[in-house]
């Protein structure tokens, strides 16, 4: 971890009290190599990081940087290379550590063939939350995201947006404690996206944990408590968003760009 | 096993919202229709060919139908990205591997009654007569050699990336044991030694869908019964080669790293 890093990871150490619904220790993320004679492709280096209950947390970085990676190893889609991660003190390879989590992917295309009440249906029952309740839930998480006029259309008939507020909606069905998004407003228009905020500022309301990962950062300034940026595999920053652009005596997107090390050339 | 039964109710609802069964349907039964009202030179048997064209059609169909469907099952979860959100849920590579078989093998199931019924119909209105307990035993038969089929195509799911580059592999493969499955030993026997021997063992490894394919013959030529035991014996032989495929299967699956 850099210095900024060091001076400004005080966000979790602030609120010791708390649980750590994500934990990361020193999490190594490595590939093979691609070629006989390369070494192998580093994605995470030595990550640790954590993550506090009833926080939202935006987990930033330019493309490369191992964002996808450590969602990956979070959600057990692939083991890391050395160190661990854990979700409310469960390793994530265990499939149990799953059951309290939302995840929203990036631009995912459901099962073309099903309605959304169908595919709301068939993810709760992997919950396995009972058949009164999950229809109670249905209900209230197509009214969230504004599908409920369309619950029996099939899925292969909605657009674009529609889609992305079907993955929400999946995301929310087992009410989640922790909520993990992944560029959540990629696809929507300015009222999907308003809509998304919201659901998040609820959620935080209702004392649950969102972690997401963003290129929005206007968005991220909004609506995160704190933030982590990463870049080539390391941790370079973490911290309140808050203490940051008061540190910086600007907003986030400078501080970003900064910390990532691009510098912009002088213009005329 | 609550994974694994929602899993496979997933696939069930894709087949009869597809076309696939539909078409294959249609054209079965139009086959088996025009047949049905020919009579060839005015032939009294002739019920007979129709059995054996008709019982053919219905065994390709149901072969085309649990090749293609299996096929595309863990290639397309992949490819639309839903593998992300289904694995996110507490869900194990292991219980989709198993609810993707479990929801072919019903799913085809499902078909062969289909098929059954309607070849039923059209023969029993020729015929004048039901034998419930021959059709059961060929369904049965049919269903697990289905069952091999599918597992069989499931690993090849997880090996190959295009679902077409493993439904060809597999026809072919499937073809040849129904061909020369039977012939090998034989084969073997009068080949010089090493190839021999590589026979003999290809012989005994594969699993010999021909045994299956060969009780049709009893529909169509009205032969005695199977015995019971011997068709819960052919459904232990099916469990065994479809338990080695799907823990293949599941092995080759578990290490397989999903890029998001």
């Amino acid at each position: 971890m850099s210095t900024e890093a060091t001076n400004a990871a005080s966000g979790a150490a602030e609120s010791p009290a708390r649980e750590a619904v994500i934990r990361i220790e020193d999490l190594a993320v490595e590939y093979p190599p691609r070629a006989f004679g390369e070494g192998p492709t580093v994605a995470v280096g030595k990550l640790s990081l954590e993550v506090t209950q009833g926080e939202v947390f935006g987990f930033l970085g330019p493309n490369g940087a191992g964002k996808t990676s450590t969602l990956q190893v979070l959600l057990g889609f692939q083991p890391p290379t050395r160190g661990a991660a854990f979700i409310y003190g469960l390793e994530v390879r265990h499939p149990i550590a799953r059951q309290r989590i939302g995840y929203l992917p990036e631009l995912t295309y459901y099962y073309k063939f099903l309605s959304a009440e169908e595919l709301l249906r068939f993810y709760g029952r992997l919950f396995r939350i009972p058949r009164g309740e999950l229809e109670a839930r249905i209900d209230s998480v197509l009214k969230l995201v504004d599908l409920d006029p369309v619950r029996k259309r099939l899925i292969k008939t909605y657009s674009k947006g529609m889609q992305q507020r079907i993955g929400l909606a999946q995301a929310l069905i087992n009410s989640p404690d922790l909520l993990i998004l992944d560029e959540p407003t990629s696809g929507l228009d300015p009222l999907g996206r308003m809509k998304v905020r919201e659901i998040i500022q609820r959620l935080k309301s209702e004392g649950k944990t969102v972690f997401f990962s963003s290129h929005e950062l206007g968005e991220v300034e909004t609506v995160c408590d704190r933030i982590a940026i990463i870049s080539q595999g390391e941790l370079k920053m973490v911290g309140r968003v808050a203490d940051l652009v008061r540190q910086y005596q600007t907003h986030l997107e400078r501080i970003f760009l900064k910390v990532v090390g691009y510098e912009p050339q002088a213009s005329a | 096993m609550n994974s694994v039964f929602c899993l496979a109710g997933i696939v069930i609802k894709e087949l009869y919202r597809r076309k696939d069964f539909y078409v294959l349907f249609v054209l079965t039964a139009i086959i088996t229709l025009l047949l049905g009202s020919v009579n060839f030179f005015h032939e009294d048997k002739i019920v007979r060919y129709v059995k054996d064209i008709c019982l053919l059609l219905i065994w390709l169909s149901s072969l085309v139908i649990a090749v293609v469907t299996t096929a595309r099952q863990i290639p397309t979860e992949r490819e639309s990205r839903t593998i992300f959100p289904l694995l996110a849920k507490p869900v194990t590579r292991g219980q989709l591997v198993g609810g993707k078989f479990l929801g072919c093998w019903l799913a085809c199931g499902i078909a062969l009654l289909v098929f059954y019924l309607f070849f039923a119909v059209v023969v029993g209105a020729k015929e004048g007569r039901l034998p419930l307990s021959q059709y059961f035993q060929v369904i049965w038969m049919q269903w697990w050699m289905l069952a091999i089929v599918i597992a069989m195509v499931l690993l090849g799911s997880v090996l190959f990336s295009a679902p077409s580059a493993n439904a060809t592999i597999c026809f072919a493969a499937i073809l040849a044991i129904l061909i020369l499955g039977g012939h090998l030993h034989r084969l073997a026997a009068v080949q010089p030694s090493p190839l021999g021997q590589a026979l003999s063992v290809l012989y005994f490894l594969i699993p010999h869908l021909e045994w299956f394919y060969a009780v049709r013959e009893r529909l169509i030529f009205d032969s005695a019964l199977l015995g019971w035991g011997d068709c819960l014996l052919a459904a232990a032989y099916a469990a065994a080669y479809v338990g080695l495929l799907l823990v293949a299967t599941w092995t080759v699956f578990r290490r397989k790293i999903l890029t998001v």
